[in-house]
């Protein structure tokens, strides 16, 4: 792996980390902090977003985008999204004894992404190939 | 918000960071252990988990601290992922494995779950 790609994905890291973080900062103004829809909402988007990368390039190998996956894909994508902070969420939901929530944030989360990615994929697929 | 360029460049500094060090052990793990299952993803998914609990556990939900948002919303919510994840998980149901699919995301949930509790309850001394 070269260092151009290490670079990248910082890079990229680094830019998806910034609009997460503005994301969940306008969420709790606009949707209050009862519920982390910032982070549900990034980690949804982040992956409908990887999966019509992947199907993108993989339909173009040599096109641009296939050139930029770094600095997309395990850059952006990857700093965009967060595992950590949704980990961190639901057990602070179930500390705080909504355990309703914790679970329904907890189990329904990672589906719903997968779902996300597949319809992401099905979104590149559904359009003639970029050059 | 005196603070906010302060703050974007922390969460970015940490981000950089913490996107190069998964980048780094995602391409390590599937170079050891293949690329059959996702380990890398969730190896780092876990650790992260496990710093962030113990994080909280330490400082509490503090938002706008320092600390907090070049660790948590920099370095660790850029080290861990759910893009790659999904991504993942998806590409093993398309190839037909379905168990492994399922494998990985009660995993993930389980092991990340487990790991934030352990690092809290680490941090409680």
């Amino acid at each position: 792996m070269s260092i151009n790609a290490y670079l990248a994905v910082g890079l990229g890291s680094a830019m998806g980390s910034v609009l997460r973080y503005s994301v969940s900062l306008a969420s709790m103004v606009m949707l209050g902090t009862h519920f982390p829809w910032g982070t549900l909402l990034v980690n949804v988007l982040g992956s409908c977003l990887i999966g019509w990368l992947a199907a993108t390039a993989s339909r173009a190998p040599h096109g641009k985008l296939a050139h930029w996956q770094p600095l997309l894909v395990a850059g952006f994508c990857g700093g965009f999204t967060t595992f950590s902070l949704f980990s961190l969420e639901t057990l602070h939901l179930a500390q705080q004894g909504s355990m309703g929530l914790a679970l329904l944030y907890g189990i329904g989360s990672l589906p719903l992404c997968v779902f996300s990615a597949w319809m992401g994929e099905r979104l590149a697929f559904s359009h003639p190939p970029a050059a | 918000m005196g603070h906010g360029i302060t703050s974007v460049l922390l969460v970015a500094l940490g981000g950089a960071l913490g996107g190069i060090g998964r980048f780094a052990i995602s391409n390590a793990m599937a170079h050891a252990l293949g690329k059959a299952f996702p380990w890398g993803t969730l190896c780092v998914n876990a650790s992260g988990a496990l710093l962030a609990g113990w994080l909280l556990g330490v400082y509490g939900v503090a938002n706008t601290q320092s600390l907090w948002l070049f660790a948590v919303a920099g370095l660790l919510g850029g080290y861990t992922t759910v893009s790659s994840f999904s991504l993942q998980t998806l590409e093993l149901w398309q190839r037909g494995q379905a168990i492994r699919a399922a494998l990985n995301m009660v995993a993930t949930l389980l092991l990340g779950i487990a790991m934030t509790a352990l690092g809290w309850w680490l941090a409680q001394g």
